[in-house]
Order: C-alpha cells, then structure tokens, then sequence
C-alpha cells in the first residue's frame, strides 16, 4: 500500500476506515521496525501517542474534527515537550525533560494531532548532514550509505520512509529545506516571525524558523496553517493574520512570473541536478507561468555573511548551558569555573563547540565591526538583492542544494566544505523570506530539490505553486524500497 | 588568516570550554580555515550600508509590565543538577 498524506488519513478517520488508535499503532509498529536501521527518532512517546489518539477518536466520533484531528506526526526533538525530553541531538540535555510546551507543540496538539516521537537532528540545529548527533547519524533511506541532510534530518526522514505523514523542523540555513530535497519530501521554511519561536530552543535567534515537512505541498497548507500564528511569547512574532492556506491552494501558476537566479545556475551546481531543474522549469512554463531571468549578485558572499551572524548568536544563546540550572554538569568540579568550563566542554560535541568558538572571536573586543557588524551590512545587500528581484517577479525557482545526498563521512572533515552545501538556502534565512523545497526529480536514484522562494508572508503563493507541479507531476509521489 | 594554540585557548576561556591539548590542536586548523571563508566579506566595501539585524526591521515589542508568570520553581528545580532548600548548589565561591 503506497503511504498516506495527512489529507488522506483525515478522510480514512472520517469515513470510519479506520480510527486513529489503529493508524497511530501502525505507525509505532513501522517505527520500531524501521528505526533501527534509519536512526530518525531519538525518544518515542507511545503512551502520549495512543492517549492523544482516543481523545481524538472521541473528538471525531463527536463530529468536531478538524484538518489534523488523529493525525500522528513526529516533532524535531528541539521543540519542547513538556513531560517528555527533549534533547536537541546533544549530550547537553540527553537528561532533559522540558517543563513546558514550545507554541508549536501545543497549537498542533490543540488541533488534535498526535505526537509519535521526537526526531533526531544535527547537535543543536548545527549541520547540514545530520552526522553531528550525540544519538549517531541518521541514514537516507534512498540509499543507507547516504546522509539525509540536516539539521532536521530525522523529520525529514521520517516523512520519506513512511514513519509519519508529517513532521516538524526548523530552518536557520536550510535546515528545513535541505534535508527535504535529500530525501524526496516536501518542507517550508515560513517568514522570519510567521511561526513562534517559542519554546524552541535556540540556535541563531535572528534566522531561526519553524515549519512543517510533508509528503506535498497541500499537507504542508494544512500544517502550516495550525502552526502559524503570532505569539505574544516570542518577543519577533509577526503579528500578522494567517491566511487559509489550504483554501488558497488551487490558484495555479497561470500567467505569474517566475525568477531564475542566473547565480544558482552557475559554476558549483552539479549538471546533472541543474537538467532536472530544467525540466522543473519547462513543467511551470506549461502550466502557464512566465519564466525569466534575474540576478542575486550578493549570493557567494551569503556563507561568510550567515557563519559569522549565526555563530556570533549560537555563542550568547549557548552561553545559557552552565550545568546549574539544567542539563549536563561534569562530577567533582573543583570550582566553579571548572563546573562551567567542563560541563560545557564535556556536553557540546565537535561543531558546536567549533561554532561557539568562532562566535565568541566575532563577537571579543576589537573585533566587533569587522565581523559581527560587516555582516550585518552585507545582511541588508543581500535582502536588497532579493526584494530588487522579487520586484520584477511573483517567485524565485532554484535548485535547494548543488548536489543530491552526499555519502556520509564525506564532508566531516573539512567544515567549510560542508558550510558550502547550503549555498542556496542559507540566503532566505538572512533575508526573513519564506523558502519551500519539493521532490523535483532524481540523479542516480537519489532525490533532487527545487527550491521555490517568495517574498515576505506569501506562502500562499509558493505553496499553491508548489500544488500546481505536484498535480501535474508525481515525483513527490515516489517512495524508497523499504 | 592563522590563529595558534595560544588565540584558541583564549577563545576557549572567554567562551567557557573546557578543550584538552589534541582538541586545540584541531581546532587551531579549523578556525583557521573558517576565518579565511569569513574574510570574503571584505571584498564588498559597506561603509554605507545600515546593519540589519532583524530581517523585517521590526522595532522590539514591549509588553505592559505586569505578573504573567506562574511560580514554577518546583518544577523548574526537578531538573536541575543539584539542589538544596529551593536553591541551585554550585561549588563554594566565598572563602
């Protein structure tokens, strides 16, 4: 039987097909199978699971359902989850269990959806591979011997080997988005501010951002519009309405012009990703969209300009981890700076501590304007470059990543290598504009990527765009040998 | 841009890291290498550029000054490494 959408559970839960006690045991039942092997869920939670499910039943049985009432899905184990711990991927907080619910938690559970786990990740959100967990890399289930990308690369997988039909992750570089091309799912990176950020624990304040992985851009409608929302707890919410986004979805692509970044399509693209992005781009031509060329200028200078910005802010956000208040505290500190010192030296893994580093320097006495402030001003040549072109444009198409699933170990060496992987994706977050990444094709069996962005609060665009393709095409449809 | 053992256990101080003798090593050449990435961005001259630092520059938002807050220190303490009579515990700092 070919995997469900979150569409298509509510219809089987409605229809009396089946409930969604016995649709979440069957996703338990295909975890426990699966996992092992794929490592995408660090904690399940069953008994949460199966008591959120009969509410649901009863909810549904009352005819108060409504578009993700029973639907089991997975959560990135960086949302809080009050009761249940919440570990970030890091040895940090393996001994964690949070003492409330992020926002997102608690919007998704309100609307009846059904927690099966948490999903594992890149140590604190930091990695484009997911092989920086304290809980061991997560493999591609295209291809075991591959990465899933990251950070979120437990959320992605789970959605790509038919773990749960939908899934939470969070997006500082591509962290949403990247995963979701290397895995063949669909996932959206939201406007800076759309979903709250709270009770999410931080990484890079300024970029960070919530959205939902899903097996098509109409489920991810659906879990986007329950998770969106301003929030008076996050200090950036937008305060902005939410828009039906699933209503909004059959506009179609007729007659809105569509950008092509000349600087995505260049040097450091593989040319075999950029042929499927290609034929991506005759698909939308016939569905009646105006295709065109624009130009990003800034786009090399957008790594240098996310790793300074994004370390300087992992370096005062990881400040908070001092092994007093929570998380790990080494034994027998001699003082209390050692207590700091090695708890923290103890409880951050390799790129973490790499990250902190370098913030720290970006950040020390003297060094302030020519890093942390020089990428501020890049920062707004880089937005400039976007709202110049998306002056001429209703959306920009690309590739998401230069490549498709790398194998793992094959960029642990050498960080920089591995920070070029998010070359396309890690522009959006600088920006604050919304990014959606679907299945667009393959190369060697493995999933390719199309990233379409838009301009500030208009997901609606870029997901009814996105429904357009998939309607027309079915590569969102395939699915791994199991 | 080379940082040597000495830049990066300073580094390691201001931030807190506990890093043994192999790890400085390390990321003496890691840094290293992230510094040479980072200064691409002196290429583009800036000195007229405003900094952003929030992508929508949006102006902080303040809140009336009130009590919203629960008292939730058993809670919060239930997870703490160490506590004693509704305090954390940390080394002793005061002769």
């Amino acid at each position: 039987m070919s995997a469900r959408g979150v569409g298509e559970i509510r219809a089987g839960l409605d229809s009396g097909e089946f409930t969604s006690v016995e649709i979440t045991r069957d996703y338990l039942a295909r975890i426990e199978a699966a996992n092992p092997a794929l490592n995408c869920f660090i904690t399940l939670t069953p008994e949460v699971a199966l008591a959120q499910a009969e509410a649901a039943d009863a909810r549904i049985a009352a005819g108060e359902a409504g578009p993700l009432t029973g639907v089991p899905l997975a959560h990135k184990d960086l949302f809080c989850t009050d009761g249940v711990r919440t570990s970030c991927g890091s040895r940090m907080l393996d001994n964690f269990v949070a003492p409330y619910d992020a926002t997102v938690v608690e919007k998704l559970r309100a609307a009846g959806a059904v927690m099966l786990g948490k999903t594992n990740m890149d140590e604190f959100a930091m990695g484009s591979s997911n092989e920086n967990s304290h809980y061991g890399s997560v493999r591609n289930p295209w291809n075991p011997e591959r990465v899933p990308g990251g950070s979120s690369g437990g959320s992605a997988v789970a959605v790509a080997a038919d773990l749960a039909p939908a899934a939470t992750g969070t997006d500082t570089g591509g962290s949403i988005r990247q995963p979701a091309a290397l895995c063949g799912v669909t996932g959206i990176k939201p406007t800076y501010g759309r979903v709250s950020r709270y009770g999410m624990i931080a990484y890079a304040s300024s970029l960070d951002q919530g959205g939902p992985f899903a097996r098509s851009a109409r489920d991810c409608a659906l879990m986007l519009g329950a998770m969106a929302g301003f929030d008076p707890r996050d200090s950036t919410s937008a305060e902005q309405p939410v828009p039906d986004y699933a209503a909004d979805l059959e506009r179609g692509v007729k007659g809105i012009k569509i950008g092509l970044p000349r600087e995505y399509f260049a040097d450091g693209l593989d040319p075999r990703v950029a042929e499927v992005i290609d034929a991506a781009v005759d698909e939308f031509r016939r569905l009646g969209a105006e295709i065109r060329e624009v130009s990003l200028p800034n786009t090399g200078l957008s790594i240098p300009t996310y790793y300074v910005i994004a370390m300087a802010e992992c370096s005062s956000n990881l400040s908070r981890f001092d092994g007093v208040r929570f998380g790990h505290r080494s034994a027998d500190p001699v003082d209390l700076e050692d207590l700091y010192k090695r708890s923290r030296g103890e409880g951050f893994g390799a790129e973490v501590k790499r990250r902190i580093m370098i913030g720290t320097y970006a950040l020390s006495a003297g060094y302030y304007d020519a890093y942390y402030l020089k990428a501020q001003q890049l920062r707004r040549l880089i937005k400039n470059d976007f709202q110049q072109a998306l002056a001429d444009v209703d959306l920009i198409l690309g590739p998401t990543t230069p490549e498709v699933a790398f194998e793992l170990g094959a960029k642990t060496e050498d960080p920089v290598s591995m920070y070029l992987q998010d070359i396309y994706t890690i522009s959006l977050n600088l920006a604050g504009l919304p990014g959606l990444s679907l299945p667009a094709g393959f190369v060697d069996g493995l999933p390719v990527g199309l990233q379409l962005i838009g301009n500030y609060f208009a997901e609606s665009g870029i997901l009814a765009a996105a429904h357009a393709f998939q309607q027309a095409t079915d590569w969102h449809l395939r699915e791994p040998r199991q | 841009m080379a940082l040597k053992s000495d830049d990066v256990r300073n580094i390691a101080q201001l931030a807190r890291l506990h890093l043994d003798d192999a790890e400085i090593e390390r990321y003496a050449a890691d840094l290293s290498s992230i510094l040479d990435l980072v200064a691409q961005m002196q290429q583009v001259d800036t000195s007229a550029v405003e900094p952003l630092a929030n992508p929508l520059d949006a102006e902080q938002r303040l809140r009336d000054d009130a009590v919203t807050e629960a008292d939730q220190r058993d809670k919060f303490q239930a997870i703490a490494p160490d506590v004693a009579d509704g305090f954390y515990r940390v080394p002793k700092v005061i002769e």
